[in-house]
Order: C-alpha cells, then sequence, then structure tokens
C-alpha cells in the first residue's frame, strides 16, 4: 500500500493503460508535435541537419581519401618507435587486458554481457582490412589474454584478489620498464623516439600517476594549521591554476634545462613530462581537498579520541575515505588531462596531434587536412568518452553521494 | 598539571614551529639552488635576467593590432599588442559562448525530442575533443578551405567570403563620430538613473519592475534620438558604412576579420558553449520543481515564473562554475599560437626567439595571465555575494 505511485492520488480518473505510451505515432506527437511551435520548431530542425549533414556524409563516404591515415597508421599509433621493438608495446597491452580481464571477474562478477561485447571489440579490430598481419595476431592475443584472465578470475575470485592488487600497483613500472627497456635485457628506447598515441597515453598516464602524491601533499598542506605549509600550498596551487598550460610547458621546455645543474641534460619529452605533472598537480590537489573537506570532523576527533596520532588519522581514518570519494573525479581529471596533452604538440613533441603535422607534410598528402584531423579527433573522442562512460558507471557502482 | 611538565621537545605548539622552520628552510634552499644553477647558465650566455630589452626595436611584424605597431615598435609594446589581442579574442568569445551555451542548456531541457537529443550529442562530441584539435580542423578544415579570393563567394552587403578571411560593411568614424560619443555617454548616465530609481521603486513597492529592460530602452532611445539629431543638425551622420571590395590580391574596407582570428574565436566559443550549456543545465536542474509549482499556484504567469523564481535560484548555482569556464576561456585563447593568431603567447614566443630572455618572458607571460585570472576572481566572487542567499 506505501509504495503506490503517487499519481494515484492526485488524479481522479483511471489512468491510460501504459502500453498507449509506446505507439509510433502517439511518441511522435508526444516528444515532436505536441504544439504548433514545435511542430514548427521540430520541422526547421530537420530542414537543418538535412543541410548540413548531407554534404558532410557524402564528403565522408564518397570524397574524403582516407588513404592518408592507412598508409600512415603506424605513425599515428607508436610514432618513431623502432619496428623491431613494437612486440614491447603489445606485451604492455596483453598484460593490461589480462588485468582488466582478471579485474573485471573479480569487481565485476555479474557484467558478463557487457565484457563479452568489450572482448568482441580487439576481435573486431583484427578484422580490419588493411592492418598488418603482426597486428592481426597481437589482437588475438590481445582477446585472448583478457579472457584467461577474466577465466582465472571467475575460477579462483577469493585467492585472485591480491595477485589483482599487486598486478595493478605493480603495472605502472612495468610499463614504463617495458616501455623505455633496460639493458642488457631490453634495448633502451630513448623518448624521443615515443610518439603518437603511444606518447599521448604515456603524457597522461605519467603525468597521473605522478602528480597524485604531489597533489595529496598540497591538498593536506593546504589544509594543514602550520601557516607557513598552508601559505606555500596555496600559493603554488592558485599560481598554477591561473596561468595556461602551454605557459606551464614553455617554462618547462626552456627554463628546467636552466634550473638543473649544467651535468643533467634532458629531453623534451621529459620536460614536457615535467611540466604536466607540475601542471596537474594543483588541479589534483584541489580535486583531493574536495574529498577532504566532505569527510565529517567527528571522523577525525574520534581518531584522536581513540589515541591516534595526527599522521595515523590523515593516513588511516580521513585519506582513505576521502580518496574514495574523490575516484570518479580522478577519472574526470585524467580525461581532461588526456585531452590536453595534444598541448605538447605546441612546443614541438610528436604526440598524436604533433605526428598529424608531419603526415600532412609528406609530399603525397598534402592537403589532407579534414582527413587526417578528423581521424585524430575520432581517437580522442573514442577513449574520452568511453572513460567518462566508464567513470559515470563507477560513480554508480561506488555509490558516491550516497550512504 | 603545570605548562612546564611538558618537555619542550614533546611540546606540540613547539614541535609544529619547528617542523615548519624545517620546511620553510628547505624550500628556500631548493629554490635558492634552482635560482643559483639558473643564475650560473645565464651568466654563461651573458644573458642575466634584465627587462630592458623592452625598449630595444622588435623588427617583426605582427598581423593584428588594436593600437599602431610597426616592425620599429619596440618589444614592449608588442607585447602589449599581444594582451590587448588576447582580451579581444577572451571578451568576444566569453559574451558569444555565454549566448550559445544558455542555448544549448535550454534546448537540452526542451521536451521536444530531436531538440533536446541534437543538444546532448553536440555536448558529447564537443567535450570529449581537446580544444587544440577542434582549432586546428577548424582553421585548416574549414577556413582555409574557403574559395580563393577570385572565385570569392559574396553575400548580400556585400560580404566578401574567402580563404584570406571575411570582409563585411562596418561602420567608418566621421567628423561627428567624437560629437555622438558624448550622447552616448549621456545615455548611459540616463540609463544608470532609471535603473537606479527603478530599483528604489521596486524595493518600496515589493513590485520590482522591469529594470533591465527599461534602462535598456533608456539607452537605446537617447542613440537614436542623438543619431538623428546629429545627422540633421551637424549635417553628417556619425558612422558612414564602408563597404569591402576586392582589390587585385586582397580586400579594402569594411572590417576584415583573418580566418586566424575567425577559426580561434569560432572555435573557443563552440568549445566553452558545451560546457556552459552543461553549467546552464544543471543550474536550472537545480531548482526544485516545487518552487515552480508554488509560483504556478501564487498566480504567476510562465514569464514571471522563470524571471522572479527560477531565474534567481538558478543563477546562485550557475555563477561559480560559469566563472571557471570564463577563466578557462581566457586561458585557451593561449592555443592560439597553433593556428597562428597573434595571441599573448605567440608573441611571447616570437620575442623569446629573437632574445633568448627566457626568464623575463615566461616571467611576464605568467605574471599577465595570473593577473587576468585574479582579476576576474576578483570580479565574480564579489558578484557572487551580491546574489547571494541571504540567510538569517
Amino acid at each position: 500500500m506505501m509504495n503506490r505511485e503517487p499519481e494515484q492520488y492526485s488524479s481522479g480518473e483511471v489512468l491510460a493503460p501504459p502500453t498507449e505510451r509506446y505507439t509510433v505515432l502517439g511518441w511522435l506527437k508526444k516528444n515532436l508535435f505536441s504544439t504548433w511551435y514545435y511542430t514548427l520548431l521540430t520541422l526547421v530542425t530537420l530542414y537543418i541537419l538535412y543541410i548540413v549533414l548531407k554534404p558532410t556524409l557524402i564528403w565522408v563516404f564518397t570524397q574524403a581519401q582516407w588513404q592518408v591515415v592507412v598508409v600512415n597508421l603506424r605513425l599515428f599509433m607508436v610514432g618513431q618507435y623502432p619496428t623491431d621493438q613494437i612486440f614491447r608495446i603489445w606485451v604492455a597491452l596483453h598484460l593490461l587486458a589480462f588485468t582488466a580481464g582478471l579485474a573485471w571477474a573479480i569487481w565485476l562478477p555479474r557484467a558478463r554481457r557487457i565484457g563479452a561485447f568489450l572482448l568482441f571489440i580487439p576481435l573486431a579490430l583484427a578484422a580490419l582490412p588493411f592492418i598488418s598481419g603482426f597486428s592481426r595476431i597481437n589482437w588475438i592475443i590481445f582477446a585472448v589474454a583478457a579472457l584467461i584472465g577474466w577465466g582465472l578470475g571467475t575460477w579462483k575470485p577469493k585467492a585472485m584478489r591480491r595477485p589483482l592488487l599487486v598486478l595493478l600497483l605493480a603495472y605502472f613500472p612495468i610499463l614504463i620498464l617495458l616501455i623505455l627497456g633496460i639493458e642488457p635485457i631490453l634495448k633502451i628506447v630513448k623518448t624521443n623516439l615515443w610518439g603518437g598515441l603511444l606518447l599521448t597515453m604515456l603524457l597522461a598516464v605519467v603525468g597521473i600517476t605522478v602528480s597524485f602524491p604531489l597533489g595529496i601533499l598540497l591538498a593536506l598542506g593546504r589544509r594543514s594549521e602550520l601557516p607557513i605549509v598552508k601559505l606555500f600550498s596555496i600559493l603554488y596551487i592558485e599560481i598554477i591554476r591561473g596561468v595556461p598550460l602551454v605557459t606551464v610547458l614553455f617554462m618547462a621546455q626552456l627554463m628546467l634545462p636552466l634550473f638543473l645543474p649544467p651535468q643533467i641534460k634532458i629531453d623534451n619529452v621529459l620536460r614536457a613530462m615535467a611540466g604536466i605533472i607540475l601542471f596537474s598537480a594543483a588541479y589534483m590537489a584541489e580535486n583531493v581537498r574536495g574529498g577532504l573537506q566532505a569527510i565529517p570532523k567527528g571522523q577525525s576527533e574520534a581518531a584522536w579520541a581513540l589515541g591516534l596520532s595526527g599522521f595515523q588519522t590523515t593516513f588511516f581514518i580521513i585519506l582513505p575515505q576521502a580518496l574514495r570519494n574523490v575516484i570518479p573525479v580522478l577519472v574526470n581529471q585524467f580525461i581532461s588531462l588526456f585531452k590536453d596533452t595534444s598541448l605538447v604538440a605546441i612546443v614541438g613533441l610528436l604526440d598524436l596531434l604533433g605526428i598529424a603535422s608531419t603526415v600532412l607534410a609528406q609530399p603525397e598528402f598534402i592537403g589532407k587536412q579534414r582527413e587526417v584531423y578528423l581521424f585524430i579527433a575520432l581517437i580522442y573522442w573514442v577513449f574520452s568518452y568511453a572513460m567518462s562512460y566508464a567513470s559515470r558507471r563507477l560513480e554508480v557502482a561506488l555509490g558516491v553521494g550516497e550512504r | 598539571m603545570n605548562e612546564t611538565s611538558v618537555p619542550f621537545w614533546r611540546d606540540e605548539r613547539v614541535l609544529q614551529w619547528i617542523a615548519q622552520i624545517v620546511f620553510l628552510v628547505a624550500v628556500i634552499f631548493f629554490l635558492w639552488y634552482l635560482y643559483h644553477n639558473m643564475i650560473t647558465a645565464l651568466a654563461q650566455r651573458g644573458l642575466l635576467p634584465s627587462f630592458h630589452f623592452l625598449s630595444l626595436t622588435a623588427g617583426f611584424d605582427i598581423g593584428e593590432h588594436l593600437i599602431s605597431y610597426s616592425r620599429n615598435s619596440t618589444y614592449g609594446r608588442a607585447f602589449i599588442v599581444g594582451i590587448l589581442n588576447t582580451l579581444e579574442v577572451s571578451a568576444l568569445g566569453i559574451v558569444f559562448a555565454t549566448i550559445l551555451g544558455v542555448i544549448i542548456g535550454v534546448m537540452r531541457l526542451s521536451t521536444n525530442w530531436l531538440i533536446n537529443k541534437i543538444a546532448s550529442i553536440y555536448i558529447e562530441i564537443i567535450r570529449n575533443v581537446p580544444l587544440l584539435v577542434l582549432l586546428v580542423f577548424w582553421y585548416t578544415g574549414v577556413f582555409l578551405q574557403f574559395p580563393r579570393l577570385k572565385e570569392a563567394k559574396i553575400l548580400a552587403g556585400p560580404t566578401i567570403i574567402s580563404n584570406r578571411g571575411v570582409a563585411m560593411p562596418w561602420g567608418k568614424p566621421t567628423a561627428t563620430w567624437h560629437a555622438y560619443l558624448y550622447v552616448l555617454l549621456l545615455g548611459l548616465i540616463l540609463a544608470a538613473i532609471v535603473w537606479w530609481r527603478l530599483t528604489l521603486i521596486g524595493k518600496r513597492t515589493g513590485r520590482m519592475p522591469l529594470v533591465t529592460v527599461w534602462s535598456t530602452l533608456t539607452f537605446l532611445g537617447v542613440a537614436l534620438v542623438g543619431w538623428f539629431a546629429i545627422t540633421l543638425f551637424m549635417h553628417q551622420a556619425p558612422l558612414a558604412l564602408d563597404t569591402p571590395e576586392i582589390k587585385g590580391l586582397r580586400t579594402v574596407g569594411g572590417l576584415e576579420l583573418t580566418p586566424e582570428f575567425m577559426a580561434l574565436f569560432s572555435g573557443l566559443v563552440f568549445y566553452t558553449a558545451a560546457f556552459i550549456a552543461e553549467v546552464v543545465r544543471a543550474g536550472i536542474q537545480s531548482v526544485s520543481k516545487g518552487q515552480i509549482e508554488a509560483a504556478r499556484a501564487l498566480g504567476l504567469n510562465g514569464f514571471q515564473t522563470l524571471r522572479l523564481v527560477v531565474f534567481p535560484q538558478a543563477l546562485r548555482v550557475i555563477v561559480p562554475p560559469m566563472t571557471s569556464q570564463y577563466l578557462n576561456l581566457t586561458k585557451n585563447s593561449s592555443l592560439a599560437v597553433f593556428i597562428g593568431f597573434p595571441d599573448l603567447y605567440s608573441v611571447a614566443g616570437t620575442i623569446h626567439n629573437q632574445t633568448g630572455r627566457a626568464v623575463e618572458v615566461t616571467t611576464l607571460m605568467m605574471a599577465v595571465y595570473l593577473s587576468f585570472s585574479l582579476l576576474t576572481s576578483v570580479f565574480m566572487n564579489w558578484y557572487n555575494k551580491k546574489i547571494r542567499l541571504v540567510e538569517r
């Protein structure tokens, strides 16, 4: 009796059967043609859509020459990374797929259908007509690795929990070692050879990972009761947030070499990374501070009352709760960082956008700006959209904001 | 239980001060170390920091300048040209992005399915693509692909559209323009008086008149009457119509907008509008439905409900995130360098290339951007305080 629909109280009439809402004509009338000005609006909008979309679609499917993308696919993906070392990137990807499969089985055991759909993506990529046989095989291995991880997680979910956490924590150093290499096992690939989507991804991943601890320290500093520490944190955060990222990158490019002692030489990519980390730390600090502020004061008072020290209160009581709350925000920061890394093209790095300019300089592809820029916009879009979709789901799954 | 029983190395206040002093010393030492390295490196190159270079002759051209500038001007003046260009594109961008953003935000809330979907697809596409990619695509893929000047598209006016930019008719100040400026000033003063009086009346009677509408009408009325009065008595209109025409390889006359400016401007507007639309949507949705129902129950009509109930409450939610969008737009205008629009960052980069003065250029540039940000936040905080909910 308690959970009756509220309408049943308010309206005296008998409600229409719910199926009526779903008839095509009824739907059209309700959503597109309910009043005369809505009808007008709908018709005008349809006309504008027709005018805009028709030439666009004709261009995309008949006039555009996508050859430029197909020929330079490797450049777009990994830049100048040595061809005989590309297997290392694949190994990193397979490990990622394995970890993701394991995590999926343990954390989302019910979402089998979406998992199966995701598994379909690498197989679809393997079926693309214009990629090399090597890539084709690797996409299949990728799918198999994910499947193995998933199978292992389903088989022994309890026992696999700890290996999964270890794998997640170790993934970042393993990734860097694989891509950069260690003598004498793997040949060192200098950072100035990193390029394309690989560089874009690495800049974002390194940026977010390294700026994370820095951001936590700055956030704690800003909330600290020590005036000097607080002032320093506020100054740093507000100055960095008040200037555009390009100026920070400009500073990192030109002034970092001056700041360091002359024996230390760092190349363009490392300088840009430093700039991105410094920039990202300030934003990270503000996000973490938001999480810290959401923790009620009673928590720290209770911890004090139990006899925990200030250090213990912060690191065992406050931070774990605060960080759980900011996970979705951190995903959003990662997305905007992922997009912002395109700015390194301004300081001359060959990331996804920077590579596009070099491709356009090839004599046989002059004047193909539309195709090239649309293609890289699509790549950025697919990744950002997928991540923001996942973060929205994560928010629901974590139950942030509801208790 | 007296205080002396606690030894000083366990006294929390003492420990805190020691920690701070250690921290301060470490920071100062670290900064000094960086500074020392920098000075050593600069001294080797003979480039010790000084701002004297600002008075030297720049020797490079800047495509667009709001104040007079030539290659014989100083670096300092080049810098100011860059600042003004940044301000110009940001100010215009903010105005138009707000208008477009509000429209899309309202579309996003429409009950018309098509309008709603178009708005949300627009937002999802724009927000997930980097601005820089959007700008480059817009510049090289759209504005530079316009027909050459020979085959230029000429619209009514005439407005000439080509890959050299857009030229359109524009007012050109005549001899009476100066007198007209005084008329406009008078109009502004009158509008302010109307604003003040009507607000006073509104506060006294409790029925707020349409303050903005009436004062705008006052200003427009004075401007219109002044225009005809001056044309009649001084025998020359304050502005003469200046139409563009094609002369050889370029257009002459009217208002000329370069492709760089238009790509930057429209890119910034389209990009920021998507974010503003989400801000507006969240703001309007934050007003609870009960408020609207209550307003209707009190007998307010749709427009009154919007103006007196929904809008003032939504504004409180909208203003803070809107501020950061405006700041973002101003900061994002620095991406202009990638498509060759001479904004502050681009000019600063050229100055650095010519003089090699990295430290000074970086400092100046950052100081300017920082003061933009600070000024905007000070203004928006003031405004935010003004419209905030007065609680008991």
